[in-house]
């Protein structure tokens, strides 16, 4: 098992059309992903994917891999004909928001933002068109999800991953990737692993994944990476404590950040004295989570905590 | 995006904010003009992007036009050291001559993204002048909180409920009141993440006033907020940040002797947090994006080197989709491209044919240090700071 991305998946790409669009789009699809359509407002009717000279060396899947994913005006279009269920978003930041909106709007249960650079007051009319209009929103400037083996919704890349039972929670990018070569090196597969973005304001909790690793039987532990910046992992932890018994190993990157500077991530970055790593790290410990020190220990902290 | 005080109240007037009346200036004799303009008696307010100026002696009253002219003088040029400037300070450019008011009450309030409510928050206190942070550790219960509904603004119950529990009544509420809905509107209007007015004034007449006034802007919404970008002040911004922002590169410089190169802002931040945990310090936050390309790797490099205090080189990439040995590849020819780089680069490369991707470095011309995973890394480029540094 593992949570919200799976065989089941059927994807949408917004914004399939531009570069990054078509490319990961393709390598999803090529990792197993049912791509079954795209959305580029003025490009409906066409088709991405189809090799020069069809039937090229796209690999992956069977039969209906080797089409073209077709493209359509809007996602209320897309959605009628091909009851896609999850999107992804590669919008450009000025019309992401939009993007979000629109997927939201047509009923598509799962909204991955990869989009990096939304404006926050944007992000703000967005957390209140959901409340209207319910999708389980991930990021926005996130790496996605992916279920290994299953199928993937973002830009990681899909071979550092193997099938398992560690799930991965983290605001980062390559970060993650790190944390998951390190487990994938040491045997350890992920259920899931989900970048809920680096963003002040974003979809999805850290308390929303681990409530639904929570649930998840084939979820035997979890590493949490957080950075500095607002107060989710306190949050989190406090979650923890409460409500779950199996193994967290922690870490939040930034120790080292100079107060009121923005550390790449537009949400990095500790505030009036707040969001330091120290208090998070010192919370995480008092909720009994594996805090390591050093980024490089994630992989062997878990082992160590499922006496692997 | 920071601003100047003096561009801070320019926005906030025309949101309809009460600031004194007052006028910005670079020259000591025209101070001494607008003192005259203003009555005779002024305020001479050095302006730089740091917070704390009148701590370090960038804030003055002047009895006399000629008072104006000898503190604007002495203020305009000197290297103002605040709280928030770092020992080696500010170079003053501007002085903001203000008129002097009588000081009946002195106020808190603010204007900022409360990241768990997901919403814009005003916050108030009594106790201005001090910093909030002071406040909220010493007596959290002092700070007003009220929620902003982002498509309605402030509404006028809410800054009626502030302005009385700011212990404000009659008149005064209502211009208070006023204030602080003009301050929301300022806010959203304009894409700020902070609108700080510290203090705010109450006088002897019962008028309310931003004696001080703060203000940054979400670097995501400048694309649409020209006039905002037209104040940005490029003196007042490290001139290697500025040299990195024109070539996309996420770069912030730090005191130690270790330059890294990183791809990510997760990954970045993890990697000088393991150059300190292994007894070093780094000399800087950057990120060259996802995919770091060849073009991107050159300009970092070059950006890194120029550091004087930089001692040892760590190139942490972990390829992704990219694939590792292109991005060797990369790593190399913007050395050679170079030239002449005389520090130790300890490289770590991960991800997709990585093999080859150390092939490729140790094939080089140049000699790199190979490390094979973080914590080698770490280890490596310290002992070569602590052997370069001798």
């Amino acid at each position: 098992m593992a949570i919200w991305v799976n065989g089941d998946t059927r994807l949408v790409v917004q914004g399939i059309t531009g570069k990054e669009g078509t490319f990961h789009a393709l390598a999803c699809r090529e990792y197993g992903t049912r791509v079954v359509a795209g959305v580029t407002p003025g490009k409906g009717g066409t088709t991405v994917g189809i090799p020069e000279g069809a039937g090229g060396s796209e690999g992956g899947g069977g039969g209906e891999q080797r089409e073209g994913i077709p493209v359509y005006d809007s996602v209320a279009e897309a959605r009628a004909a091909t009851d896609c269920n999850a999107s992804m978003i590669f919008v450009p930041p000025p019309f992401a928001a939009d993007a979000i909106m629109e997927s939201a709007a047509a009923g598509i249960a799962l909204t991955v933002c990869i989009t990096e650079g939304i404006p926050v007051a944007d992000m703000l009319r967005v957390k209140a068109f959901l409340a209207d209009h319910p999708t389980r929103l991930i990021g926005p400037n996130c790496p996605g999800v992916i279920s290994p083996g299953m199928a993937k919704i973002g830009i990681m890349p899909g071979h550092i991953h193997r099938p398992g039972g560690v799930g991965v929670i983290s605001r980062s990018g390559t970060l993650t990737y790190e944390a998951v070569w390190q487990l994938t090196n040491l045997g350890l597969g992920q259920s899931t692993c989900v970048g809920i973005g680096g963003d002040p304001i974003n979809g999805t909790s850290f308390i929303d994944v681990l409530q639904a690793f929570a649930a998840d039987p084939a979820t035997v532990g979890i590493v949490m990476i957080g950075e500095i910046g607002g107060s989710a992992e306190e949050e989190a932890a406090a979650w923890i404590a409460a409500n779950y018994d199996r193994p967290v190993v922690g870490f939040i990157a930034g120790r080292t950040a100079p107060p009121g500077r923005r550390m790449g991530h537009a949400g990095a970055i500790v505030a009036g004295g707040r969001g330091t790593a120290a208090e998070k790290m010192a919370a995480m410990r008092a909720a009994g989570l594996h805090v390591v020190e050093s980024p490089a220990k994630l992989g062997e902290a878990m082992a160590r905590a499922l006496g692997a | 995006m920071k601003i100047h005080e003096y561009q801070a109240k320019e926005i906030l007037r025309a949101h309809g904010v009460a600031t004194p009346r007052g006028r910005v200036t670079d020259d000591a004799a025209e101070a001494a003009r607008i003192c005259v303009e203003l009555g005779g008696r002024c305020v001479v307010k050095a302006q730089i992007h740091a917070g704390g100026r009148g701590k370090g002696g960038g804030v003055k009253l002047a009895g006399s036009p000629e008072e104006a002219r000898e503190i604007a003088g002495r203020i305009l040029g000197m290297r103002l050291v605040t709280p928030q400037t770092g020992p080696e300070g500010q170079v003053v450019r501007r002085v903001l001559i203000e008129e002097a008011l009588d000081i009946a009450r002195e106020l808190y309030v603010s204007v900022t993204l409360d990241r768990h409510a997901g919403k814009p928050i005003v916050m108030a206190s009594a106790a201005g002048g001090m910093e909030i942070e002071e406040v909220a550790a010493r007596d959290p219960g002092a700070i007003l909180r009220q929620e902003v509904e982002p498509l309605l603004g402030l509404l006028p119950f809410q800054g009626r409920a502030l302005a009385r529990g700011l212990g404000l009544s009659g008149a005064t509420a209502g211009k208070a009141a006023k204030l602080l809905s003009a301050l929301a509107g300022a806010y959203l209007a304009t894409d700020a993440s902070l609108v700080e007015i510290n203090p705010l004034l109450v006088t002897g007449g019962g008028d309310v006033l931003a004696l001080d006034a703060k203000m940054t802007f979400d670097d995501n919404a400048l694309f649409r907020r020209p006039e905002v970008l037209a104040m940005r002040d490029l003196a007042e911004e490290n001139p290697m940040e500025v040299e990195a922002a024109k070539y996309n590169l996420n770069y912030i410089k730090l005191d130690g002797n270790i330059a890294c190169m990183v791809n990510g802002a997760g990954l970045a931040m993890a990697t000088m947090d393991i150059i300190k945990l292994y007894g070093g310090e780094p000399a800087n936050f950057l990120d060259v994006g996802g995919g770091a390309s060849q073009e991107a790797v050159k300009n970092a490099f070059r950006l890194l080197v120029s550091d004087p205090g930089v001692r040892a080189v760590l190139i942490n990439i972990f390829g992704g989709i990219a694939r590792t040995d292109r991005i060797a590849r990369g790593v190399v020819g913007a050395i050679e491209e170079l030239g002449n780089v005389s520090l130790p680069v300890v490289v770590r490369l991960e991800g997709t044919n990585v093999e080859q991707g150390r092939e490729v470095l140790r094939q080089a011309p140049f000699h790199f240090i190979v490390a094979e995973h973080m914590a080698d890394a770490a280890e490596k480029v310290v002992a070569a700071a602590r052997e370069t540094g001798h």
